[in-house]
């Protein structure tokens, strides 16, 4: 054990880093990322089971640990082993190809969706710092261009998905999404504007470091040391928020917004002609941007991995600290996801007309107002 | 005619206490749920699925199976009519031909050599039963129909006999058979 | 059953000039109709109020009544109500205020105000009638016929074969009553009587319209059948010591209205509303009788005879009838053969055509079949000539009857003549070929749809061939000893025309798909043709006949177009 904390510790720097960012990549997508996405899922049957009176996967257990007394009986009620059988059902199911479809792009499609949400995570500080590492995969200065950047590429497996099954209604979906992911993204971005101009930067690291000094955006008493002019920006974050949030619920095709794969009009939108696991990486990703946009929520607007009780506003200098910084992410990760869930059983589908409307005619002059006034009360503030 | 859309007011259009109602209701249905255990496999009937199996009402359109009389004999006598009807194409007759064997029973002449329903197409619309003029075929209270391969859901006459029990009926034939024998033999022999 | 001439003929084509009209009124709406028709001979007759009222558009409902039998007027189902010009007692018409001539209806002597009815079939119109076949008086009529009709019919549709093309069900949903009066036993007559070879007849079923009788008597020349017994009782059978098994007893089947004659054949095998029905031709003689072919899912049921006057008028012979089963026989020829081994069109006409390429002027012969159609004869003719072949065809003769069986089997032997692919006399030119192969001067035999074993050339001399190119539809021993087999079409999947004894070229249509990887000859002929002469053809049959009308004399000046149903005369 020793002699291998020498070695490590005779490598290069560089070396060093490399290793670490292989790991952080590697356990960040394989330990965190792909198991939450397999839990929202049970978290989403069975949050919409309860909301209807429902129980929710109840069933699958695993022969050994199913049988403990007591804990396996409670798991399986749980429906903690629900996602493991979802997955091997994915693999072993028949994996159709209809004739008509354009190969290339049919197989190209799900990779596209699942790829774009799954890099967004890596600009995302998902703690502070565990030793002398930074939690976060790569601490870009401009975080939050790379992240608008690279979302806006998940549009293309829909619309891709949507031509290359050469039918109907996948096609429908894909012409929907297409201009509904554009018309959202502009909006989502013109309302995280304010929030830069508030900080002064762009790599997403200082904006939670910021947040943790100066009070989380959306709720400024969040923070050891409160200021009279986070107050006064208040309303604008607020709105700045709003927009966000419903902005994200669009950019995910998550419901009320979902009109690229409606089921009532298009049976299922841009994945109609998907089935196994084609169809699950697209699932996969609808969840995987969840989780993408909770982060970005969390980090622009809600302080990030920080806290205001217990020193825990800044960087952790305890391998324990840094856990709990990784561990806060995560609640407030989780709280937003319950919001992306129970959201989608609560309110019915918007028309596409409305959605249209909602987005250009309310939001992008809402959001650019909302840059004007910030930038008005930022200089009488200063 | 066109019915104008009545115009939204203006908490109605920023959708915000619509969406304070549907918090109000889902938490309502989510406490009751986690808390009471109000589910409605709980309040509405005795238990769930596999465990507790379903009390089949009274009419209830399932799967459809041939029946036999009362002596135990075939009623369906192949006249396709329920093959023509069949919306999903489920039914596929093959009618018995000069030289087979007509029928089990002696006063109908025909009945079908096989008859084969694939439970796969059926959609259990109940036309072949409401179609059939010799009360043969009945939609009974099978909902569960399950097998290994597309093949197993083939049901063939055996089968669909087997499963569909008896249904006695007016049993026409029987009397026509009856009725003629009460006249004695017909005067003339016409060979 | 629309295309077949099934219970049901269209009344006979119009008659020549007509002598005279004279003008009545149908429902109230003048027409005028030629005083005297052609009867079912073809002699001039007094027009009946039927073939009136069919004139003016309408319909009157009957069962004995056939246009190409004489009239029997037993089944009363054509009653109509009807009315004359009134007389005064001075001889002189009788007329309205308005100055229209005053109509008496006809009602009964004893009371007159209940309307009396003739049989529109046998009554004779006569100047200023009226016919009222919508009246409810005639609607009265026909609900109590077809009430008493039904006294003693066993009401058993679902196993009857009739079902589906019967005019009792059909005129009991349109002119019937839901409920009957009868509440006595009904009389049980023999069911599944054995009356011939090919018929069964179910008395109880029979509505004794003697239609039957008739064909069998007067157009069939057999007097076999007869009514015996009284009343009730009444019922169809064979004379004594006759026997029913004459060669045109199934068109009875046809003729019956209702289910009391089955066709043995065709008994209990298929409902007939779940049969496609074709436009098609027979093959069985050279006469080419209109046909209709039943057929379901790629299985052909039946064939059914279609009126043409010029040819068949509604009638077909039962063997002609009864020649469909080899279409769908097991041992069908399905897959090209090359040299015995399993190959693909495309590389076996490849391989034909390199070979035909290079063979010699006069090395070639082709024997084709007076069973082809006209336009693969063509494209074989075509072949011919760019290789300097010789060509024949085999001739197939057997017995004529008088009525509708010709003598020579091939149902397009003036096909091949007006081709060119055989002389006036078909297989004249067989023992020269064979000539020519046992010299060795021919290397390569084309053999189209004959066994040309039992033809003239034996199968010592066919092994003696370089190359022995087949394509038949079933095996035989030519099909055994070729190099390469094509399998190919019957006349039911393809499309094509024949030209019959009398020079009348008719057309046929596609009922069934073909089996495996049969095609239809003129299809790979036309492919053949391409790549040994170089000249394109056309990829359909329309193209393809207006190509070979253009070139062949006898078919000059006609068109694919204006060949319809009914077929039409060549010049030779």
């Amino acid at each position: 054990m020793d002699s291998l904390l020498q070695h490590w510790n005779s490598l290069a720097p560089l070396t060093q880093s490399v290793v670490f960012s292989t790991l952080k990549v590697l356990g960040v997508l394989f330990l965190a990322l792909l198991p939450m996405v397999a839990y929202s899922v049970l978290a989403e049957r069975k949050i919409s089971a309860f909301i209807q009176d429902r129980q929710g996967p109840n069933r699958a257990s695993l022969p050994l640990l199913g049988s403990i007394p007591i804990l396996g009986p409670l798991l399986t009620k749980l429906g903690i082993w629900q996602p493991l059988a979802d997955g091997v059902k994915s693999i072993l199911k028949e994996d159709f190809t209809p004739s008509y479809v354009r190969k290339a792009y049919f197989w190209l499609a799900p990779a596209i969706t699942l790829i774009p949400a799954f890099m967004t995570v890596g600009v995302i500080p998902f703690g502070s710092t565990l030793g002398s590492q930074k939690m976060v995969i790569a601490d870009l200065n401009v975080g939050i261009l790379y992240t608008f950047g690279i979302v806006s590429l998940g549009v293309y497996g829909i619309v891709l998905a949507g031509y290359a099954s050469n039918s109907k209604y996948p096609f429908l979906g894909g012409i929907r999404s297409t201009a509904q992911m554009i018309s959202y993204e502009l909006a989502m971005g013109m309302s995280v504007i304010p929030v830069f101009m508030i900080i002064g930067k762009l790599n997403l690291s200082d904006i939670i470091t910021h947040q943790a000094q100066h009070g989380w955006m959306a709720l400024p008493f969040m923070a050891t040391q409160q200021t009279f002019a986070s107050y006064l920006l208040w309303p604008c974050m607020i709105v700045s928020f709003g927009i966000f949030l419903v902005s994200a619920f669009a950019e995910t095709n998550r419901l009320p917004f979902d009109l690229p794969e409606s089921e009532t009009e298009l049976v299922a939108g841009y994945n109609t002609e998907y089935s196994s696991m084609k169809f699950a990486l697209f699932f996969m990703g609808e969840y995987a941007s969840m989780i993408t946009a909770s982060c970005m929520m969390v980090v622009l607007f809600f302080g990030g991995w920080s806290l205001p009780f217990f020193g825990l506003d800044q960087p952790a200098t305890s391998i324990i600290g840094g856990l709990a910084h990784i561990a806060i992410f995560v609640a407030k990760i989780l709280f937003f996801m319950v919001v992306f869930i129970w959201v989608r059983w609560m309110l019915p589908r918007f028309r596409y007309d409305q959605l249209m409307d909602l987005g250009w005619r309310r939001f992008i002059p809402v959001a650019l107002a909302n840059i004007l006034v910030t930038a008005v009360v930022m200089y009488f503030v200063r | 005619m066109i019915v104008d859309r009545k115009p939204l007011s203006f908490w109605e259009r920023m959708y915000l206490p619509s969406i304070w109602g549907g918090l109000k209701i889902t938490s309502k249905h989510f406490y009751n749920t986690v808390f009471k255990g109000q589910t409605g496999g709980n309040t509405l009937s005795k238990g769930y699925y596999p465990e507790t199996k379903w009390d089949v009402a009274e009419g209830y359109r399932g799967a459809p199976y041939l029946v036999k009389d009362q002596d135990g004999a075939t009623k369906c006598v192949s006249c396709q009519l329920c093959e023509f009807v069949c919306p999903p194409k489920a039914i596929k007759i093959t009618p018995p031909g000069a030289d087979s064997q007509s029928a089990d029973r002696k006063n109908a002449e025909k009945m079908p050599r096989e008859f084969e329903i694939n439970m796969l197409r059926c959609i259990f619309c109940g036309f072949c039963q409401e179609v059939c003029p010799e009360e043969a075929i009945f939609l009974q209270k099978d909902y569960s129909l399950t097998g290994l391969a597309r093949g197993e859901m083939i049901f063939n006459k055996e089968k669909l006999l087997s499963l569909g029990g008896t249904s006695g009926g007016i049993q026409k034939w029987k009397h026509k058979l009856e009725e003629a024998k009460e006249q004695e033999v017909f005067p003339v022999e016409t060979k | 059953m629309s295309n077949a001439a099934t219970t049901e003929a269209k009344p006979a084509a119009p008659a020549p000039p007509p002598v005279e009209k004279i003008k009545i009124k149908v429902d109230g709406r003048e027409v005028e109709v030629p005083k005297m028709l052609p009867n079912w001979q073809g002699k001039l007759e007094a027009t009946t109020m039927l073939q009136a009222v069919q004139i003016a558009g309408g319909e009157v409902p009957h069962y004995c009544y056939h246009p190409k039998l004489p009239v029997a007027g037993n089944c009363r189902m054509c009653l109509v109500e009807f009315g004359t010009p009134m007389m005064g007692p001075d001889r002189k018409p009788v007329f309205n205020e308005d100055g229209s001539p005053k109509i008496a209806k006809s009602v009964l002597p004893y009371e007159p105000s209940t309307p009396r009815g003739a049989i529109a079939c046998a009554t004779p119109i006569s100047p200023g009638m009226e016919i009222y076949p919508n009246s409810s008086a005639t609607k009265q009529m026909r609900e109590a016929v077809l009430e008493s009709l039904l006294i003693n019919h066993p009401l058993d549709c679902p196993i009857c074969d009739q079902a589906g093309e019967c005019k009792l069900q059909e005129y009991s949903v349109q002119h019937g009553q839901a409920g009957s009066n009868f509440v006595e036993a009904k009389v049980h007559k023999p069911k599944a009587v054995d009356l011939g070879p090919r018929i069964v007849l179910d008395d109880e079923r029979c509505v004794l319209c003697t239609r039957c009788i008739r064909f069998t008597k007067d157009i069939a020349g057999d007097d076999a059948l007869g009514i015996v017994n009284r009343g009730s009782y009444n019922t169809i059978a064979a004379f004594p010591g006759a026997k029913f098994d004459n060669n045109y007893t199934l068109n009875t089947v046809d003729l019956c209205p209702v289910g009391a004659l089955t066709s043995k054949d065709f008994r209990f095998q298929m409902r007939v509303w779940f049969l496609k029905e074709t436009k098609s031709l027979c093959t069985s003689c050279g006469t080419g009788c209109n046909t209709v072919i039943g057929s379901r899912e790629g299985k052909v049921y039946r064939y059914e005879p279609r009126q043409n006057d010029a040819v068949n008028s509604t009638w077909m012979c039962d063997s002609g009838r009864l020649n469909y089963k080899w279409i769908g026989r097991e041992d069908r020829l399905q897959d090209v053969l090359v040299r015995g081994q399993k190959s693909t069109w495309a590389s076996a006409l490849k391989e034909i055509s390199e070979k035909l390429s290079k063979a010699a002027s006069g090395s070639v012969a082709v024997i084709a079949s007076a069973r082809q159609t006209t336009e693969e004869l063509y494209l074989l003719k075509k072949l011919a000539t760019k290789l300097g072949a010789l060509t024949d065809s085999v001739a197939r003769m057997g017995e004529a009857d008088k009525l509708l069986v010709a003598a020579d089997k091939n149902p397009n032997s003036n096909g091949a003549r007006l081709t060119g692919i055989a002389g006036a006399e078909l297989g004249s030119a067989i023992s020269k070929i064979a000539d020519g192969i046992h010299s060795g001067a021919i290397k390569t035999l084309v053999v189209f749809g004959d066994d040309v074993t039992k033809a003239g050339i034996s199968a010592d001399l066919l092994a003696k061939l370089e190359t022995l190119i087949v394509s038949d539809i079933l095996p035989n021993a030519t099909t055994k000893a070729a190099h390469y087999v094509l399998p190919g079409c019957a006349h039911a999947e393809k499309r094509g025309t024949f030209v019959n004894v009398k020079g009348r070229l008719q057309k046929f249509t596609k009922a069934v798909e073909p089996k495996g990887d049969a095609r239809p000859e003129w299809e790979f002929l036309h492919e053949l043709v391409h790549n040994v002469t170089g000249q394109n053809g056309f990829i359909s049959i329309e193209g393809l006949f207006n190509q070979m009308a253009k070139e062949v004399p006898g078919f000059a000046g006609i068109e694919w177009a204006q060949v319809d149903d009914q077929g039409v005369n060549t010049i030779s």
